[in-house]
């Protein structure tokens, strides 16, 4: 209802991912190309898992509240496996561009590093996944009612804001750990990541008890979080050594001249 | 575009609290949108009309106007919305006992308060008269102005509807509609109890149960703004914003007249028998009319009818024109367009031709069984001026039937009735019938509730449509005794002196009350009956509707129902049927060589009834002397949009009138996309700081640039930059 809630929500949902934007994808154009594909990679996924849904919604009975209930469920999982086939997908692609970009370049170096693809890939279908998940409700935010006449909660779109934020952020996480994963062979992990993307993706069922979904939600966000960190080369010492401004790498590495 | 029926999606129906983890109830059904408002089925709004010097008629905001909902209890209450009520504006709902000139008037002065108003229109006819019509109806367009007599005019003598409240000529800046009592507005009740209700005297707390209305008008000020507006041209789809409101009289002659040669006929001698077949409300086609309307026109159509038989036995020498006007509601647009017709050699007959008119006014009611012959008092004290016979031969018509006419007993001038406009033009005796010696009996003149109930049509419980149709009610047999004497009357009248030998079965033939009931069911009830579709051509079929006719006039290019089933009845009821193919028929002639009849008759195919074995109606060709004439006011013929002679009356077009209600959850009621005008002025204030601010950055700016660039040297040194001075 109104601006305030449509601006609210929207800075809620896509802030943190497009501040990461900003201020770490948007100067390279290389990374900004392979955001842009990630996102795309994801779109391709929904397409195919609607198209499967939407047949099989056509052909099933729909007067039983059961058999809907179930397709819906069906629907979810068989979403969530072909997001994450497609992240396996676009991490092979990746894989065979990135030699190719080698071969092509002047320079002796790979110009992107493939912890670098993970996360930006991570980031794209997180911008993708997002953008599905909120801005339908946005654009109805913006009118002069809040949800609420028909009994429903009226904290709906403030918690499908806080969603939106969790499921991006943890996109970019699983993408992390996805890819570092996969060139480190470790399938136990590409399994883990599959399954708290379908328990993420399931807890949306107990909503409208948004406490139930979102604080489960935010916990495996938190410790995804950590586990990338990790994977991705993080440690403790590293984090107090950038917190304080004390680490050379990285000072050096990030300086430019005026 | 211009008379959009309703809009409004069809949710409107309270789902039950949704408990369970699975809130999803079906393929492609479940919306936010449908979470958030409930759209409202049936909407009648209150639109804006325009003549020469007002608007009239209510008005909303582009994007609708929002407010929070609050049932009125009763008029101390409106204190609440006007002053103490703490989530202004508010969208009041009346109750129609409160939906008075004293609460409406209120609101209307803290209409910055006020979002606006709902009323719920009660399922029965209130108790006491209400009239939301003028106390003197049609004062400045009759014929009783300062130069004809000043003691007359603006209803010195007689103050015709003295129960009129005036409201439906008052200017709101806010929309009112009128709601049904059913279950939409059961929700709307049952959301204000849960949430708006203040306990005790604290304030309810968010979130408050809202309500948002759209029927924004497109016309402003009056109608020569508005025409003045339509006559833009300055993009391939010019937009117009309001039309005038006209429609067609119908009229039909007892003789055939030739209608193609225009202008006075010789030898040629017209007795007008008018009646007026349109009626309003305060709400936009609500307009049951049965009283102040259907009374008047129906006795016309029996009385005609009835004359068929006898005119065909011995033809009179003076021909009946009986006219039917449409638009008198609004300054008599049908009535001066004829007489303005009449006098540009534009009809098919002149002034001249004319020789005396009778009107049938409103008869409904006969209050103590009387009827009233009104006269005008200037133009009888003129000789040449002979209503003395009219009044004599209808009292003598009477006489034979048991029924007491009058005259009114003192010098009262003529009721608002279209032979004004004939008066205006000439001296004509005449004279109306009316069932009111002084003031209307019609205690809900041009209102909603001047509809059948008012009329004491009632049929007996647990009848079909059918059976109703046949049941002859009261006000049926009534109706049938006017039209009797009129009809008597007017056989005296012309035929007594014309030939010496009276078939005497014709004067005191009772015709058929059955057509008296069928019509009154028709046009009061339902008009989607079998005795009207026997009567209709087969294209018109879908226009007939379940619910009681409309008598709005509507805009000039629509022309309404109401027309043409009177059209359509008057053919029937007046002319004979005629042994022509249907193609014939169709293109107005007797056979593939006949151009003449066309100039005397008209022809019309209905498609009859069906045969008992059968299901396909077996059509048949009417032939008879009905004709359609223009009803636009000749104000805009002559382009002259202020005038005070003729009607001015436009109605504004408009874009979308629907309504929805939803909950708002906090004090940013106003902050909308785009912002509402309710905040508009403090926007405005801002957004002028914001301007002034950036300006003078602007200049500061300017200012630094130009002084570095020259201090730096990339600039001559002798320019000067001081922006301020």
């Amino acid at each position: 209802m109104t601006a305030a809630v449509f601006f609210g929500c929207t800075f809620i949902a896509f802030g943190p991912a497009i501040s990461l934007f900003l201020f770490t994808i948007a100067r390279d154009p290389l990374r900004v190309i392979f955001l842009i594909a990630g996102a795309f990679f994801w779109l391709v996924s929904l397409l195919l898992a609607s198209l499967v849904w939407f047949i099989s919604v056509q052909i099933s009975n729909k007067d039983s509240a059961t058999q809907q209930k179930g397709l819906l469920i069906f629907g979810v999982v068989l979403s969530v496996l072909l997001q994450e086939t497609f992240r396996f997908a676009y991490y092979k692609l990746l894989k065979k561009a990135n030699e190719g970009l080698l071969t092509l370049s002047q320079e002796e170096t790979m110009p992107i590093s493939i912890r670098q693809l993970a996360y930006v890939s991570g980031l794209g279908f997180g911008f993708m996944s997002g953008a599905f998940s909120v801005v339908n409700i946005l654009a109805d935010s913006v009118g002069p009612g809040t949800v609420g006449i028909h009994g429903d909660s009226q904290h709906y779109f403030l918690s499908s804001a806080f969603m939106t934020l969790a499921i991006i952020l943890l996109h970019m996480f699983w993408g992390i750990v996805f890819f570092d994963a996969c060139e480190k062979q470790r399938w136990w992990a590409v399994a883990a990541v599959v399954i708290s993307h379908l328990t993420v993706s399931c807890l949306t069922f107990q909503n409208p008890e948004y406490v139930g979904s979102l604080v489960p939600t935010y916990v495996i966000l938190f410790l995804m979080g950590v586990w990338a960190f990790y994977s991705a080369g993080g440690s403790l010492r590293n984090l107090k050594l950038c917190i304080t401004c004390k680490d050379r790498d990285f000072l050096l590495a990030n300086h430019r001249p005026r | 575009a211009a008379t959009a029926r309703s809009s409004g999606r069809a949710s409107g129906q309270i789902r039950k609290r949704i408990g369970s983890y699975f809130s999803f109830a079906g393929v492609g059904c479940n919306s936010v949108e449908k979470k958030i408002y409930v759209h409202l089925n049936y909407t009648v709004p209150c639109v804006r009309l325009l003549n020469a010097t007002h608007q009239i008629g209510c008005q909303s905001h582009l994007s609708g106007n929002v407010g929070v909902l609050h049932v009125l209890e009763s008029e101390e209450n409106v204190d609440w919305v006007l002053r103490s009520g703490p989530n202004p504006p508010y969208l009041v709902i009346l109750e129609s006992p409160l939906f008075t000139r004293s609460i409406m008037m209120k609101l209307k002065n803290g209409s910055s308060r006020v979002a606006g108003v709902a009323v719920v229109a009660p399922s029965a006819n209130p108790l006491e008269g209400v009239s939301p019509h003028t106390t003197c109806p049609n004062e400045n367009t009759g014929v009783y102005t300062e130069n004809y007599d000043p003691s007359l005019a603006h209803c010195n003598v007689t103050v015709w509807n003295p129960l009129g409240s005036g409201l439906s000529y008052e200017q709101f800046d806010f929309p009112i509609f009128s709601l049904k009592d059913d279950n939409d507005t059961q929700v709307i009740r049952q959301c204000y109890m849960d949430h708006n209700r203040a306990v005790n005297g604290s304030t309810p707390q968010y979130p408050l149960c809202a309500m948002q209305l759209y029927s924004h008008m497109s016309a402003v000020t009056d109608t020569a703004t508005c025409m003045r507006r339509n006559d833009i041209n300055f993009s391939i789809s010019p937009e117009m914003v309001c039309d005038p409101l006209g429609d067609y009289n119908v009229w039909a002659s007892t003789r055939p007249i030739n209608n193609t040669a225009k202008g006075h006929k010789m030898w040629e001698s017209v007795v007008i028998a008018a009646a007026r077949l349109d009626s309003r409300s305060f709400f936009f086609e609500v307009a049951p009319g049965a009283e102040s309307g259907v009374s008047g026109f129906v006795t016309l159509l029996a009385a005609a009818h009835a004359l068929r038989n006898a005119t065909q036995e011995a033809p009179p020498n003076r021909t009946i024109l009986y006219t039917f006007f449409q638009g008198e509601t609004f300054d008599y647009i049908g009535s001066s367009r004829m007489v303005y017709d009449m006098q540009n050699n534009n009809f098919a007959v002149d002034l001249d031709n004319v020789h005396s008119v009778l009107e049938i006014g409103q008869v409904g009611l006969r209050a103590d069984s009387r009827l009233w012959l009104h006269s005008d008092p200037v133009s009888r004290k003129n000789d040449s001026v002979n209503v003395r016979k009219l009044i004599e031969s209808l009292q003598t018509a009477a006489k034979g039937l048991n029924v007491s006419v009058n005259e009114p007993g003192f010098s009262q001038p003529l009721p608002p009735s279209s032979f004004q406009r004939f008066l205006r033009a000439r001296p004509i005796p005449g004279v109306v019938i009316e069932d009111h010696q002084s003031a209307f009996t019609n205690r809900f003149y041009e209102s909603m509730y001047d509809n059948a109930e008012y009329l004491n049509i009632s049929y007996p419980p647990n009848l079909t449509p059918e059976e109703q149709l046949v049941f002859v009610t009261d006000t049926a047999k009534v109706l049938l005794l006017i039209a009797n004497i009129h009809h008597v009357h007017v056989l005296l009248n012309q035929l007594y002196k014309a030939s010496p030998r009276l078939p005497s079965d014709s004067l005191f033939n009772m015709f058929s009350v059955p057509q008296v009931t069928r019509m009154l069911y028709g046009f009061l009830i339902r008009s989607n009956n079998s005795w009207f579709q026997q009567r209709i051509p087969p294209d018109f079929m879908s226009h007939l509707t379940d619910r009681p006719t409309n008598f709005y006039v509507g805009v000039a290019q629509q022309r309404s129902e109401l027309t043409h089933l009177v059209q359509y009845l008057l053919a029937n009821l007046t002319g004979s049927t005629a042994n022509i193919s249907q193609d014939n028929c169709q293109n107005q002639r007797e056979d593939e060589k006949d151009k003449e009849s066309k100039h005397m008759y008209s022809y019309v195919w209905v498609q009859g009834a069906a045969p008992p074995n059968s299901t396909k109606r077996e059509g048949f060709c009417v032939r008879s002397t009905v004709r359609l004439s223009k009803a636009l006011s000749p104000a805009f013929d002559l382009r002259d949009y202020t005038s005070k002679n003729y009607s001015t009356w436009t109605e504004s077009r408009w874009k979308s009138i629907k309504g929805r209600i939803f909950l708002v959850a906090s004090h940013d009621l106003e902050v909308n996309f785009p912002f509402t005008p309710q905040r508009q002025h403090m926007e405005c204030r801002f957004n002028l700081h914001l301007c002034f601010m950036n300006f003078l950055r602007f200049l500061l700016t300017m200012n630094w640039l130009c002084t570095h660039c020259r201090k730096s040297g990339k600039l001559d040194a002798g320019i000067h930059c001081s922006f301020l001075e």
